[in-house]
């Protein structure tokens, strides 16, 4: 049985749904991120963990344990806010100590396990300041300790790292993934950036208004996105209108000229207009690639420069095709209002359902792809 | 130049009018004795055990009003602001009600309402009614003291993150809430404090020993002595307000700084 299990969880505010539909199962030791856009249940699902929210319905069970009516201060549960949380009327040390003085552990105890965890995260030396005199990256590492300190079931982070500059949020997320693994803590991360939660994650939850779109590890959400929102949410992606010329073999044209797709589109007819969508890394300079290629031809319209890519912007007549090209000093980029053929493999190509609703599946040609 | 001259200028102007009036009575105080200036009129009033008894009595009830309007106010203005922001107004509403219902209204109103129970038969029990008075008149300086103060932290993270180490809501007052207000505590203790030293009208109706109808009944039959009186109390209770603070400097420098 799983750890920590999430069975048909739903909250409402009122006659607002925040969360329908909640089934997850997260084993023992994993690492997973909810991630999804601004307002989609994420803060309320990770709450109703903590025990900070009633779900309207549903069953929340930790460690084989129901602890859907358990208060929160029963559930030892860590967490870690976005605001830091720490108590600014007590020293780090003292933060770290709390959960521990409240469970009544003899003084030694707590002075040791807090010294392990300043140590942990490498704030030895500052165990008698105020929250007040660190900077925002290392109050984040004291809050993480105190949440650790307690030896929790469970750690809950919600966007932990949405307040510190990108530099710290790239280090500092790496030393919580180390910390993660190397006490094997069952952990749930809620994060709204995609690059975080691939980087970080077992298995990342995509969610969308209140609903899981896709559950998997961020190579599958990545490469295989089970729906059009997540496609679309998750990485860049080219979305270029085609018309399908014939379905049986795959066949289709973007504004005349022909590309294959890799599997046969069993939901679409000849003539039907459907969305193709490319990531932009997929698409090469033509001549690049061996064995059988669809081909673009197009005008450059713009060339950014992003550090180790460049990333190009082809015009053809109505649609847009982003791709990527590696940096190279020796290699001049393409020049905007030249002409220039791509080439990308037919298993580049998802098709998209040409419903919009956002549950409806990728055909399962592309979701197979590759 | 012209800036700085304007300052100084209203500086001098508040200064004066604050400070001749506290002089006049300082030299008005030092011609007890005909001809020349003494503290014949001070050593009367020091003198005077009736003195030093109601200015003992107005500190304890003082300092009694303040324990329980902030063990009153600190857990209502948390509450509030916790989980029914929507009351705000209402409860800062309640709290203003001493401004608008006269002393006297508020005391016969509670004799009545206590009539014939033990708090209106015994001195002990109208101490009780004058401490609860007090109380509810400190209640618009406290709440709003308390209020601003805790719109000063980040109180429903803090109580999330003291909660889910597994504390309870008496240790989340005890132990994160009072110590992150208690700055702000102070500044509502002090006018609470300076009030209730020369509050008068409740203290009279209600028979107590207190300091305000001391000096009262001294500035009606004494000539010289009631300006000495006045002096002794206003140092008085700023060395009280002072020493107040003191106690309190620890816990005011670790809650200071940015946030
Ligand atoms: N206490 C509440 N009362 C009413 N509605 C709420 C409450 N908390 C959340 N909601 C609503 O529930 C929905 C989900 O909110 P939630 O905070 O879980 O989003 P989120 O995914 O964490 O978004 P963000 O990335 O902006 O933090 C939102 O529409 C929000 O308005
Ligand atoms: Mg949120």
């Amino acid at each position: 049985m799983a750890f920590l299990e999430l069975i048909n969880i739903h909250k409402s505010f009122g006659a607002s749904v925040a969360v329908e539909n909640f089934n997850l199962a997260v084993e023992r030791g994993e690492f997973v991120s909810f991630l999804g856009p601004s307002g989609c249940g994420k803060t309320t699902t990770l709450r109703m963990i903590a025990g900070f929210e009633k779900p309207t319905a549903g069953r929340i069970i930790i460690d084989g344990v129901d602890v859907t009516d358990t208060p929160p201060n029963r559930r030892n549960i860590g967490m870690v806010f976005q605001s830091y949380a720490l108590f600014p009327n007590m020293t780090v040390a003292d933060n770290i100590g709390f959960g521990l003085k409240i469970a009544r552990r003899p003084a030694s105890e707590i002075r040791a396990r807090v010294e392990e965890l300043l140590r942990i995260i490498h704030m030895s030396e500052f165990g008698r300041r105020y929250p007040y005199q660190l900077s925002g990256g290392q109050q984040q590492r004291v809050a993480l300790a105190r949440a650790l300190a307690i030896q929790p079931k469970l750690l809950l982070l919600d966007e932990p790292l949405s307040a510190l500059d990108a530099k710290i949020r790239a280090s500092l997320r790496q030393e919580i993934r180390e910390i993660q693994r190397q006490l094997g803590i069952t952990t749930i991360y809620v994060t709204h950036d995609q690059e975080e939660a691939m980087a970080l994650s077992d298995r990342i939850v995509v969610m969308s208004r209140g609903r899981i779109e896709q559950i998997g590890t961020p190579f599958e959400v990545y490469n295989f996105p089970a729906t059009r929102f997540v496609a679309s949410f998750v990485g860049t992606l080219n979305l270029i209108q085609a018309t399908v010329v014939d379905a049986a073999i795959g066949l289709v044209t973007v504004e005349g000229q022909l590309v294959r797709v890799a599997r046969p589109l069993t939901q679409h007819r000849s003539g039907d207009a459907i969305s193709l969508a490319i990531r932009p890394e997929l698409i090469a300079l033509n001549g690049q690639v061996n064995g059988e290629v669809n081909r673009l031809s197009g005008t450059v319209e713009d060339v950014t420069f992003l550090g180790s890519i460049v990333r190009v912007r082809l015009g053809l007549a109505s649609n847009k095709l982003h791709f990527d090209l590696f940096n190279n000093p020796q290699l001049r980029p393409p020049q905007p209002g030249s002409s220039i053929t791509v080439q990308f493999a037919p298993e580049a190509c998802l098709v998209l359902g040409e419903e919009a609703a956002s549950a409806h599946p990728i055909s399962a040609s592309a979701a197979q792809a590759a | 130049m012209l800036k700085r001259f304007w300052s100084w200028f209203w500086f001098i102007v508040g200064a004066t009018y604050f400070l001749v009036p506290l002089y006049a009575t300082f030299d008005f105080s030092l011609r007890a004795r005909r001809g020349e200036l003494s503290f014949a009129a001070y050593a009367n009033v020091l003198n005077d055990i009736k003195f030093v008894e109601s200015f003992w009595f107005s500190f304890q009830t003082a300092l009694a009003t303040i324990v329980i309007s902030a063990l009153v106010i600190v857990p209502t203005a948390y509450w509030v602001q916790l989980r029914l922001p929507r009351l705000r107004p209402v409860i800062e509403f309640f709290t203003l009600l001493p401004f608008v219902v006269p002393a006297v209204v508020l005391v016969f109103s509670l004799a009545r309402t206590y009539s014939r129970t033990p708090l209106t038969d015994s001195r002990e029990g109208l101490w009780v009614l004058l401490v609860g008075s007090y109380v509810i008149l400190s209640f618009p300086y406290m709440y709003r003291a308390v209020d601003t103060g805790l719109r000063a932290i980040n109180i429903h993270d803090l109580t999330e993150a003291a909660q889910s180490l597994g504390a309870g809501w008496f240790t989340i007052l005890a132990q994160v809430i009072f110590p992150n207000v208690y700055t702000a505590l102070l500044s509502g203790a002090f006018i609470t404090f300076a009030i209730v030293m020369g509050e008068f009208t409740i203290a009279a109706l209600l028979a107590q020993p207190a300091f305000g109808p001391y000096m009262n009944r001294l500035a009606s039959s004494r000539v010289y002595e009631p300006s000495a009186l006045a002096i002794i109390s206003f140092a008085l209770t700023w060395a009280a307000i002072a020493a107040i603070q003191r106690i309190g400097q620890g816990a005011q420098a670790r809650v200071a700084g940015p946030r």
